[in-house]
């Protein structure tokens, strides 16, 4: 057996790939995070509880529909999505021209609300979710074990990030995105319905949080508290990279998990607050985040 | 002047920016195929004028009537699909954008826009400049640019928030001679401008604005007769 500061190669590989699946949700959420606090202004605290939520549709599909893990990947985002721009229409459009802080506590409460009734349904303990058959397993690549399903998760997200990141800089529609991000009035008198834009990216945002959601099932317990738990992580990820910076998010998301698993190797003590250190010195050196810009 | 041949018809135009009255009761109109341009001091009510036609203010009474059609109650998008693009005072070049992408972000709402070509004939500089962000653009570019991407929407009605404002002399003609070709392929032209030397060459008709109204108004013809009230009015 390999082994490097005498530390065998399994343990070390395995704890790279713990922290790139990690990373993976990281990224997927700040991803989402950003896009909505580009565009929206609103600092959306709920998302941890559409992450939860997207989980829970995809065990609730599998548990008394029948519908396994690939049709809940493609239909369990539009789902929270939908449920998503019914929250922007109903409460977040109302508080657009309004301090950050009334968007905060606005979803902030939402997210309390939204675990509670699923602790209230379901109880707190973990639900199981099965790993899709034709990822069971996994391969021996010699210095480590890769199981199928999380060399999936980890293609996966980085595929899903990528193309977020294309089609904010490089497409036309990107274009608007940015555009209304600068000047949402300009972008409006140029004839583009930039609150229908607004509604819409808020629902991307959020699906991108449940489309994480049900990656995440089959690894962690479905539970309503899931969301919580990896949501504080999140916004220090956000806050290291800079509100509102997509490649920013992605970077972050992914480098701060790698960092979080060495740490659990070569240091265990410091592995659940490294991420808060790193955000500590990041606000102390460049407050706006490494890849953020001043506002 | 008979309503019915007025592209723009505004009457007893009011506008607020919060709890700020700004405009009190503006009336003009332009007609199809002039350029008009609005004169006044700092802060008498012309770029909100403009920003009214085009729906940017926060609340506004009256009524904006283009080609017959009653806009007041209309959204900014809308207004902009009904044939009227503004070129704002601060310019509005996007810096998350490259000039492309800037020229190209207004969509096509009708038919009957510039294409790129005519673009770039009118604005030959804006060809080399495709790739770069569009706030690093000098002044003077920025300003064709924010002008340019107007053009290829459809509008009929241009409405340009001081377009020489702190530009040099040779730009300021330039950016005059692109305004007189403007006219000529049939656009219709509102004009806010404190460099009255600039308006004299190439507006048809002059409309006066003092404290959030219309005060006088007088064509080309008589602007040698009118100096002298001109430049009280203006404060020269």
């Amino acid at each position: 057996m390999l082994a490097i500061f005498g530390i065998s190669s399994y343990a070390l590989f395995g704890q790279l790939l713990i922290g790139l699946i990690n990373g993976s949700f990281y990224a997927l959420l700040s991803l989402g995070l950003a896009v909505i606090f580009g565009m929206l202004n609103v600092i959306n605290f709920t998302h941890g509880a559409q992450y939860m939520m997207g989980a829970f549709a995809a065990y609730l599909m599998l548990q008394y529909l029948g519908f396994d893990y690939w049709v809940a990947l493609v239909t369990v985002p539009f789902l929270i999505a939908a449920i998503g721009i019914l929250i922007e229409r109903l409460f977040l459009q109302h508080i657009r021209n309004l301090d950050h802080v009334y968007g905060l506590i606005l979803t902030f409460g939402l997210a309390l609300i939204i675990e509670g009734l699923f602790r209230n349904e379901f109880g707190s303990s973990g639900k199981p979710y099965q790993v899709p058959a034709v990822l069971q397993g996994g391969s021996n690549l010699g210095f480590m074990f890769l199981p199928n399903y999380r060399a999936w998760v980890i293609g996966f997200s980085l595929v899903v990030c990528f193309a977020t990141w294309f089609a904010i800089e490089r497409t036309r529609l990107g274009s608007y995105l940015r555009a209304a991000t600068e000047n949402p009035t300009l972008v409006r008198a140029f004839g583009i319905n930039v609150p229908r834009m607004v509604t819409l990216t808020y629902g991307f945002g959020v699906g991108l949080a449940a489309l994480a959601g049900v990656m995440a099932a089959p690894i962690y317990n479905v539970s309503p508290q899931m969301g919580s738990d990896l949501i504080i992580v999140v916004f220090a990820v956000v806050v290291i990279g800079g509100m509102g910076s997509i490649l920013g998010a992605i970077l972050t998301g992914f480098a701060l998990g790698v960092i979080e698993g060495l740490t659990k190797v070569f240091f265990p003590e410091a592995s659940s607050t490294v991420i808060f250190v790193i955000m500590a010195i990041v606000l102390l050196i460049r407050p706006a985040g490494l890849f953020g810009r001043i506002a | 002047m008979p309503e019915a041949s007025a592209l723009l018809a505004v009457a007893d135009l009011q506008a607020w920016y919060g709890e700020s009255h700004i405009l009190h009761g503006v009336s003009f109109e332009v007609r199809a195929g002039e350029v008009v341009t609005l004169l006044g001091r700092n802060g008498a009510g012309k770029t909100t004028t403009l920003r009214s036609i085009m729906g940017m203010v926060g609340q506004r009474t009256g009524s904006v009537r283009f080609a017959g059609r009653e806009l007041i109650r209309l959204s900014s998008d809308k207004i902009a699909r009904a044939g009227i693009a503004i070129c704002p005072e601060e310019r509005g070049i996007f810096a998350s954008l490259d000039v492309r992408e800037n020229l190209l972000l207004p969509p096509r709402l009708r038919s009957g826009g510039l294409d790129l070509d005519g673009i770039f004939a009118l604005f030959p500089n804006l060809r080399e400049r495709l790739t770069s962000q569009g706030t690093k653009l000098s002044g003077g570019e920025q300003q064709m640019l924010a002008i340019a991407r107007i053009l290829r929407t459809g509008a009929r009605l241009l409405l340009l928030d001081e377009p020489t404002e702190g530009l040099a002399p040779v730009i300021v003609q330039q950016i005059g001679r692109t305004v007189g070709a403007l006219k000529a392929q049939g656009f219709t032209i509102l004009l806010v401008e404190q460099n009255f030397n600039f308006a004299a060459t190439i507006a048809d008709r002059y409309y006066v604005m003092e404290h959030g109204r219309v005060v006088d108004h007088f064509p080309t013809a008589a602007l040698t007769a009118n100096m002298g009230k001109l430049q009280e009015y203006l404060g020269v």
